[in-house]
This record gives C-alpha cells, sequence and structure tokens, in this order.
C-alpha cells in the first residue's frame, strides 16, 4: 500500500473547498485543518477523501454534508468516502490555521515534546491566547471536545482550550 | 469462513468498545465534577468512534448487514465483550479503575495492531485508536494515583473497586476462538503474551497509588463467550431501545 502524506487535490476545485469551515472551529476551513485527502474531477462530478481527526469525531458526518452541499451549489455532485489511512496529524493543520486558531482563542498545536512536557511533566510551555505569557497550566486533560485540553494562564487568568498534539 | 471469521474477530475489537463506551456515556451530565463528566464522554466519544470503524468493515463482511444492524440488533448472548467493561458506574472509583484496567490492555492490543496486523483496515483503525488509547491511559492513570493516594476515603473505595473488578482482568488474556483464528492468521495477537507485561504494568501502578494488589482471586469469565453478568440485560436494554422500539429509525 502506498501512503500520500500530501493531499492531492485539484487546483480548481480550491475556491469551492475554501467554503467550507469545520463545524466546530468555524474559523478554520476543511483545508486549514488537513482532513481533505483528496479532491478528484470523475465522470459525473467529484470524489473525496475525508480523513476523521478522531475516530469518534461527530463534526466528520456534517463535514462530509457541509463538502456534498457546497459543490451542489456549483452544480456538482459530490461523493464522500472516508479514509483511515494514513491516520490524520495535527501536523497537517496548515500554519494560517494555526493564526486562525489563536485568534480564536484555542492555543495551536505544539511539537510532540513539547505537547507531552506540557500535558505530563507539568512544564510551562503553553502559551496563553490573550497576553501571550507561557505562565499557563493545565486544568483538564479534556477540554469542550476530546481533541483539547483545558488550560488556564495563571498571569491574566484566562481559561483556554489547547488543541493536543495528534502524531 | 474467511468471512465468518474476521466478522467474529471485529465483533470481539469493537464489542468493548461499545459496551464501554455505553457505561461512560451514562456519566454524561452525572460526573462528579465538569472536567471528569467532560472527560469520561470524550472517552466514550473516542470508544464509539472505533466501534463504528470496527462494525462499518464487520457489516461488509456478511451481505446485508448494517453497521446499525451490528450495534443494536443482536441479541446478549450474541455479544463478545468482556465481563469488565459492562460492570456498572458504582462510585467514581470503580468507572477509574476499570477504564484502567481497560486501558493498559487496550493500549497494548493496539499498538500490537497498527504495527503487526496482517489486515490494511484494521491496521488503520488502530493507527488512528491508538494514538486515542495513549490519551486514555494517561487520564485513568492519573487518577488512579490520584484516589490511592489522596484522602483516607478515596483510598478506600479505590481499595474496594480494585477488589472489586480484579477478579475481572484475567478474561483478556484467553483467547475467543475469534481470537485464536485472527493469531493464527496473524490479524491479531497473540494474547497469551501480553499477560505478564500487562500484569506487571498495573502491579507497578497499584503499588505507586498505594493499594496492595489482590489475592488469590477467582477470575470470572464468560463474556466473549457470551455469557454476562446481570448488568448485561438493562444496559442492552438502554442501548437498544430506540432501534427496537422504531426499527429501522435514523438520526
Ligand atoms: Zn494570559
Amino acid at each position: 500500500m502506498t501512503i500520500k502524506l500530501h493531499p492531492n487535490i485539484e487546483a480548481d476545485l480550491l475556491p469551492i473547498l475554501e467554503t467550507v469551515p469545520d463545524p466546530e472551529i468555524p474559523v478554520l476551513t476543511v483545508l486549514d485543518l488537513g482532513v481533505i485527502r483528496e479532491a478528484v474531477r470523475t465522470a459525473d462530478g467529484v470524489h473525496i477523501k475525508l480523513t476523521p481527526t478522531y475516530t469518534g469525531c461527530p463534526a466528520m458526518d456534517v463535514i462530509g454534508d457541509d463538502l456534498k452541499s457546497a459543490f451542489a451549489s456549483q452544480g456538482i455532485t459530490a461523493t464522500i468516502e472516508l479514509i483511515l489511512a494514513p491516520a490524520w496529524s495535527t501536523d497537517w493543520i496548515s500554519e494560517a490555521g494555526r493564526e486562525k486558531m489563536r485568534e480564536y482563542g484555542i492555543a495551536p498545536p505544539l511539537s510532540e515534546s513539547a505537547d507531552k512536557a506540557a500535558l505530563l511533566g507539568d512544564q510551562r510551555l503553553v502559551p496563553c491566547t490573550i497576553c501571550k505569557s507561557t505562565n499557563t497550566k493545565m486544568i483538564s486533560q479534556f477540554g469542550s471536545t476530546a481533541c483539547k485540553a483545558l488550560f488556564q494562564c495563571m498571569d491574566c487568568q484566562e481559561p483556554f482550550d489547547y488543541f493536543k498534539c495528534l502524531k | 469462513m474467511e468471512h465468518q471469521s474476521l466478522y467474529q474477530y471485529l465483533l470481539s475489537l469493537g464489542d468493548n468498545a461499545l459496551i464501554l463506551g455505553q457505561r461512560l456515556g451514562e456519566l454524561c451530565g452525572h460526573g462528579p465534577s465538569l472536567e471528569t463528566d467532560i472527560a469520561c464522554t470524550n472517552i466514550a466519544l473516542d470508544l464509539l468512534g472505533q466501534t463504528r470503524s470496527c462494525f462499518q468493515y464487520a457489516s461488509k463482511q456478511l451481505d446485508g448487514k448494517t453497521e446499525d444492524d451490528v450495534a443494536f440488533l443482536r441479541k446478549e448472548n450474541e455479544y463478545t465483550n468482556v465481563l469488565l467493561v459492562e460492570q456498572p458506574n458504582n462510585d467514581f472509583a470503580f468507572v477509574i479503575t476499570r477504564q484502567y484496567f481497560f486501558d493498559v490492555y487496550q493500549l497494548m492490543l493496539m499498538e500490537w495492531l497498527s504495527a503487526n496486523s496482517a489486515d490494511e483496515t484494521i491496521k488503520a483503525i488502530a493507527n488512528k485508536a491508538v494514538k486515542e488509547a495513549r490519551y486514555h491511559r494517561r487520564f485513568s492513570s492519573d487518577w488512579m494515583l490520584r484516589l490511592g493516594d489522596g484522602t483516607e476515603e478515596s483510598h478506600q473505595r479505590l481499595l474496594d473497586a480494585v477488589e472489586a473488578l480484579w477478579p475481572y482482568t484475567q478474561e483478556f488474556f484467553v483467547p475467543s476462538e475469534a481470537e485464536a483464528w485472527a493469531a493464527s492468521a496473524g490479524i491479531g495477537p497473540d494474547l497469551t503474551s501480553f499477560k505478564a507485561a500487562y500484569y506487571n504494568d498495573v502491579e507497578a501502578l497499584l503499588e505507586q497509588a498505594t493499594v496492595p494488589v489482590p489475592e488469590n482471586p477467582y477470575f470470572q469469565k464468560g463474556g466473549k463467550q457470551g455469557r454476562h453478568t446481570e448488568h448485561m440485560g438493562y444496559l442492552l436494554a438502554d442501548l437498544q431501545y430506540m432501534q427496537r422500539t422504531y426499527p429501522n429509525m435514523t438520526w
């Protein structure tokens, strides 16, 4: 089996894909999130391969439906295929996506080793989304969704979500 | 024959996740604190995701079945989960102990499957699940330590939970027919080979949590063959209610 790490998306489909937001973090598009692994034209429309962030993520069904309706509004029939391999990683979130996430109030994932140190070793590494201080601590390993942990800034007291590293 | 064996093996993978997910889901809105409530239901969601992946693949092995048929329309004696995961949420110490005993096994299993399974789909499912299983095990181990090494009451409750659930831990390592088939086909591990490492890990953590390892237990098994404890019927009544009352309903 060959594993493609870079998505195979036909360039003229990008403008439509860019209009589809992630239902949980609506400032991110599905492209920012890196869940579209393939989007190609076929004889009857467009075929899209979608990979789930977390296996139980309820957003996946919604994303599939949203993609279909975005293409339908352009008169294109889209078929969606859910693929599991290669498994999604937070490394696939784009740089632009990370910046948008930060502005939205969610700290983007750190590198794998820094993430472990922050979540396990209790090291203060996750910067506060408001004041940028790294004097922050984990309040809860799970936040508002499975992909996030809850942190609090010890300087400005702001509680915020941290998007956990998944590799 | 091959399809039937693979179907049964996928049920064994999916049923543990489904039934434990259902138990954890019961805590939604009833957790001891907001953070633990959210954590338990998030873990439930991960487990239901793993269940769906297994059952979607399982339903392809038998003609005319859907993942919902597999999840909702079997009889009690057709569920092959281990007895541990169907045990009730007596208190938070029970919830955590049940979770921890399961997480140590599940992480070992998913690590093996993601590295070695000869079945590409199972390998892909495990590849995702292994990442989630690491977070789950971290969560449950942290709480084992906190409860064991916490107050007199939390220590006593953890002690009671460990005593009560310990007899259910050995069933993991007694392969069912389907699990033995998977091992011989290189699709699944030889579960007996997990046993020593499992008890090593668990006993080391219990020591850290200042809880003695229970002695001379009588081990319970039968879940893998569909012989369940008295708790299972009530759990299934909840789980299957909608699909039994409104056949073929969809959301
Ligand atoms: Zn701050």
